[in-house]
């Protein structure tokens, strides 16, 4: 019975107590459960790269009105497999002047600076990594990891684009850290916890409801610190051919590839976590295993969201990118943390139900405001495409004395 | 020597001799590289101190910040300042004099502090760690004035940078 309600718990305290049996130091077999756990967490992240770039192949391809892969296996599955297979069999270039240490260490740190963010997410309420109690610093700090190894990748192939699209990342990734953080600083507040599993425990409401904007912010910036369409100036084919991954072949390339795909699930993965509940469920309390399905359920919904923004989106300017951050996306945060913070003491001791509408109510304010501000700005600005343009002229007596000279 | 002490000197010995790097090698990328790795090594150590949070902080602020800002600066030279001269002055040994008295200095107070040899006490179970710092930062019995004035120097600093940069009309 406790098999069924709680199955990997149940194995991993099995598989302690057989390590234990054969004559293991306690602390010995935990050390080796735990290390079991990490690399089946590793490769899970790994292998589930090959199912999101079939889930997001196919979702675009019927955005844009095609098939999408649809020869090997059952709806194209194996379509990812095959593209890994040729990625393997591929050579090695590494370009003359290139840093080699550098060169080859870029790669792996940006799967590993995606990958350590699993450690922290819980998939049901006994199945985590570990419970950090910094865990939504954590984030942001292993997010720091991923943007260095982009400016590594960028510095050290010897290559002027490849310079370029790092310079363009450090520009973006940095900008976009601090929508991110204060964003994720409002479902700290609303839980009083940085712990990700004791935020998605004091999720009574799911924070999308009491939060939807800090939930809009932290999408549209997380989506920016992936770098995709529409923030995918780091890799903008038409300016910059490929960005500071141009010189990479090979498995190198395709660790970036992986990595920037794991990176977008993963955001969802957060975002699930912290504002949609993470495994809260019907059932959840009776059979925690139930918390796996539920979060990967909401998981899939957000990634969803990801692609579909993706597949819709023209690229931004780069110009509009910073602006869009500095002058929306931060001012916006920082309205939307005050408020919250002060309003969370005015209503405290309110019932649930009130306290969340009253949090809702507040945010459909806000929404409201920044679109009137927004629409007198966009109005202003149709005022002044519209109107007379400057146009390089010179006044009568200018022309009379520019004769005069010839 | 319990698993704990080998990781500490593990630790130690990587910051170290990531530090003797940071001076010694010629590309200043590599150096602000081997800077990172020291920085990182720093964080391990509170990590081995049960200090999760100033471990965060110290990879969220001195890698992910100053780091990054630095590899900037450098990229945007040319030729990463690449300079073939001597990486030694006269004074060297002077310098080196000076920082091993000191550190023998050090090590000989601590060695003469009664406490040297004490065992951390262990942490109660349901304490929260950050809690306590949290509480302490915004407590007027602890350090709530020089949270705030440093809050005040970092406003003042980012509103002088805003008007350095501020294009005149």
């Amino acid at each position: 019975m406790d098999f069924l309600r709680d199955p990997i718990t149940f194995i991993g305290n099995w598989l302690q107590s057989l390590l234990v049996g054969f004559g293991l130091a306690p602390n010995l077999a935990e050390l080796i459960v735990t290390l079991i756990g990490a690399f089946v967490l590793g490769t899970f992240g790994l292998t589930i790269v090959l199912f999101l770039i079939w889930f997001e192949r196919k979702a675009v391809a019927r955005m844009q009105d095609r098939f999408g892969p649809n020869r090997l296996g059952p709806y194209g599955l194996f379509q990812s497999i095959a593209d890994a297979l040729k990625l393997f069999t591929k050579e090695y270039i590494t370009p003359v002047g290139a840093d080699k240490v550098v060169y080859n260490l870029a790669p792996i740190l940006s799967v590993v600076a995606v990958l350590a963010i699993w450690v922290v997410i819980p998939f049901t309420a006994t199945v985590y990594g570990s419970d950090l109690n910094v865990g939504v610093l954590y984030i942001v700090a292993v997010g720091a990891l991923g943007t260095l190894s982009i400016i590594m990748a960028g510095w050290s192939s010897n290559n002027k684009y490849a310079l370029l699209g790092a310079f363009r990342a450090v520009a973006q990734l940095v900008s976009y850290e601090v929508p991110m953080v204060i964003a994720l600083l409002i479902p700290v507040l609303l839980a009083r916890s940085m712990g990700m599993n004791s935020i998605v425990h004091a999720q009574e409401f799911w924070y999308i409801f009491l939060a939807p904007l800090a939930f809009l912010i932290f999408l549209i910036a997380s989506i920016a610190e992936v770098g995709r369409a529409p923030f995918d100036l780091l890799e903008a084919e038409s300016e910059i051919v490929a960005g500071f991954h141009i010189e990479y072949s090979g498995l190198k390339f395709g660790m970036f590839f992986v990595g920037e795909f794991l990176h977008a699930f993963t955001i969802a993965a957060v975002a699930a976590t912290l504002f949609l509940g993470g495994w809260r469920g019907p059932g959840v309390e009776a059979f925690p295993i139930l918390g796996i399905v539920y979060f990967f359920l909401k998981t899939f919904i957000v990634y969803f969201i990801v692609v579909w923004v993706r597949g819709t989106f023209p690229r931004v300017r780069i110009d509009q990118m910073l602006d869009f951050c500095w002058k929306f996306l931060t001012p916006l945060a920082l309205v939307l943390l005050m408020v919250i913070a002060i309003q969370d003491k005015l209503v405290e001791g309110w019932p649930p139900i009130l306290y969340a509408l009253s949090m809702l109510a507040t945010n459909i304010v806000i929404a409201l405001a920044t679109i009137q501000i927004l629409r007198t700005y966009a109005r202003r600005e149709r005022l002044r495409v519209s109107g007379e343009r400057p146009v390089a002229t010179s006044s009568e007596t200018d022309f009379q004395r520019l004769i005069a000279q010839e | 020597m319990t698993p704990l002490e080998v990781i500490f000197l593990l630790t130690a010995g990587v910051t170290l001799g990531a530090a003797v790097m940071v001076v010694t090698v010629r590309n200043l990328i590599h150096a602000a590289l081997w800077l990172i790795l020291t920085l990182f090594g720093v964080a391990v150590l509170f990590v081995l101190l049960n200090a999760d949070f100033f471990a965060v902080v110290q990879v969220v602020i001195y890698i992910g910040a100053i780091s990054i800002l630095m590899i900037f600066a450098i990229m945007l030279t040319r030729r990463v300042m690449q300079d073939s001269g001597p990486q030694f002055n006269q004074g060297w040994w002077l310098a080196g004099l000076i920082s091993l008295g000191l550190f023998a200095g050090i090590a000989w107070m601590f060695s003469a502090w009664e406490n040297f040899h004490m065992q951390a006490p262990p942490m109660a179970v349901d304490a929260d760690p950050l809690r306590q710092l949290g509480e302490a930062l915004v407590s007027p019995n602890a350090y709530v004035l020089p949270f705030e004035l440093a809050s005040v120097l970092l406003l003042a600093a980012l509103v002088g940078s805003i008007i350095i940069a501020w294009e005149k009309r």
